[in-house]
């Protein structure tokens, strides 16, 4: 058998040529996003120091529920002909497909917040009083929070009749904590306050749900 | 293991479907190096079967011994199955989709794919996405992805339908060849006709159990 990080690099590589193909979540997820900026834009008028006080709460709010389009592409793709067996029959670890796939809504959601965050700072006219190279590790920390337990709990809804319903459900309640540290950090560092209790709240939920995740994903496969 | 020593051994097995018992008390062994044609009605229990020994169901009681081991993931690079479903990717080639399953096995060496995709009759240098093949051409891809990992039992779910008779005679063959190699081939179908003088067994089930095991195409009443 491969090793693990072998079988982790070929999934992933897999899945972004699939999604370079099929532009499926990554189309799906911009247009959202732009919808949320361009609707907020217009519903709003902030002057620069409200747009820094509301800011980190509009753009993180947007990404998750953009997030949530990749997440439920991420195993939809897997059901489809039901390759899914054809990973459970081999001797491939779970742990490998669950990073690969991760890892994967991580670069999807990567690319749309670096699409997505020069059309925020223009449409609210941010700019950051605080270290703004902070925002980047609360991006990356924030990011990884959503996706680990979005591709958790997106493997746990496939095989419910509603699974569209059923992972915002899951998930929303248990991204809260991750939620208020990603936006309480986002506007401390925009307001030029310091972030560093967030942003170690974020590693902890990040190292927790990680752990986690990792632990229970083999049950979650396997589960008919 | 001796010779004569079954490879697959099945004692009792029971699977509930919530109040419906898709397998009920289903005990077998199955010696090595034979085509066995599962044959049956819609419901009769052959892909739950299948898919139980192939270790993607759980059963509800019972025992599944598979090359002397207990649990399915012991011995699974030995197994090779094919589902109802294609199990592959419709946006990538087949050799892409062979390509990636084999790293699952730790197959790095792109010969073997190709050696697969040319033993069911198909082109490896196809650059068509398998969404775009014809149902019979994805059927052989299929087959070609549970051959992959050169194994030692073929597990098979209706591999000829929706075939012409033409790919189907050459889907047999292939078939005996494999057996003809010492292999043991297990074949769920609705078409046992075409198994006819090539299956060493036909198993007959009905209404989730084993009714019969007969030499020849005959119901086993009709043999009585």
């Amino acid at each position: 058998m491969s090793p693990p990080s072998g079988i982790t690099r070929a999934t992933l590589l897999k899945d972004l040529r699939l999604e370079w193909r099929s532009k499926d979540a990554i189309n799906s997820m911009l247009f959202f996003s732009m919808l949320v900026v361009v609707v907020f834009s217009f519903s709003f008028d902030p002057n620069a120091e409200e747009s820094r006080q509301i800011a980190g709460g509009l753009i993180w709010v947007a990404f998750l529920f953009a997030a949530v389009v990749a997440l439920n592409q991420t195993w939809a793709r897997e059901l489809r002909n039901q390759v899914l067996d054809a990973y459970r029959v081999s001797p491939a670890p779970a742990n490998s497909l669950f990073l690969a796939k991760a890892v994967g809504n991580f670069i999807f959601v990567t690319v749309l917040e670096a699409l997505m965050t020069p059309l925020f700072i223009v449409f609210y006219q941010l700019r950051a009083l605080g270290p703004a190279w902070q925002l980047l590790v609360v991006a990356m920390l924030g990011t990884w929070a959503l996706v680990v337990n979005g591709t958790f709990f997106a493997a746990m809804s496939i095989r419910t009749r509603s699974r569209e319903i059923m992972l915002p459900l899951l998930l929303f309640p248990i991204s809260i904590p991750a939620l208020l540290a990603m936006v309480q950090a986002t506007t401390a560092i925009l307001t030029g306050e310091g972030a560093r209790f967030w942003i170690v709240l974020l590693v902890t939920y990040d190292l927790v749900f990680t752990t986690g995740c990792l632990l229970l994903f083999e049950t979650v496969l396997n589960a008919e | 293991m001796t010779e004569n020593a079954p490879v697959i051994s099945v004692s009792n097995l029971i699977k509930q479907f919530g109040r419906f018992a898709a397998l009920r008390e289903v005990s077998a062994d199955f010696t090595g190096g034979k085509l066995y044609a599962i044959l049956g009605d819609n419901g009769a229990g052959k892909t739950t079967l299948l898919r139980t020994l192939a270790g993607l169901t759980r059963p509800t009681s019972g025992q599944v011994t598979i090359l002397g081991a207990g649990q399915f993931h012991e011995v699974c690079d030995q197994v090779g199955y094919m589902a109802h479903p294609s199990l592959l990717y419709d946006e990538m080639t087949g050799m892409e989709n062979l390509a990636y399953f084999a790293r699952l096995y730790g197959i790095g060496d792109g010969s073997r794919c190709v050696e697969a995709i040319r033993a069911v009759g198909l082109d490896p240098e196809l650059r068509r996405p398998v969404g775009q093949y014809s149902q019979g051409m994805r059927q052989r891809m299929s087959l070609a992805r549970a051959l992959l990992n050169d194994p030692k039992i073929l597990l098979l779910d209706e591999p000829f339908s929706n075939v012409d008779i033409h790919s189907a005679t050459d889907m047999v063959r292939l078939l005996a060849r494999t057996r003809a190699q010492g292999k043991t081939v297990f074949v769920v179908t609705h078409q046992a006709s075409l198994l006819e003088g090539v299956a060493d067994e036909f198993v007959w089930m009905q209404a989730g159990k084993i009714a019969g095991r007969t030499r020849e195409l005959k119901p086993p009443e009709a043999t009585a």
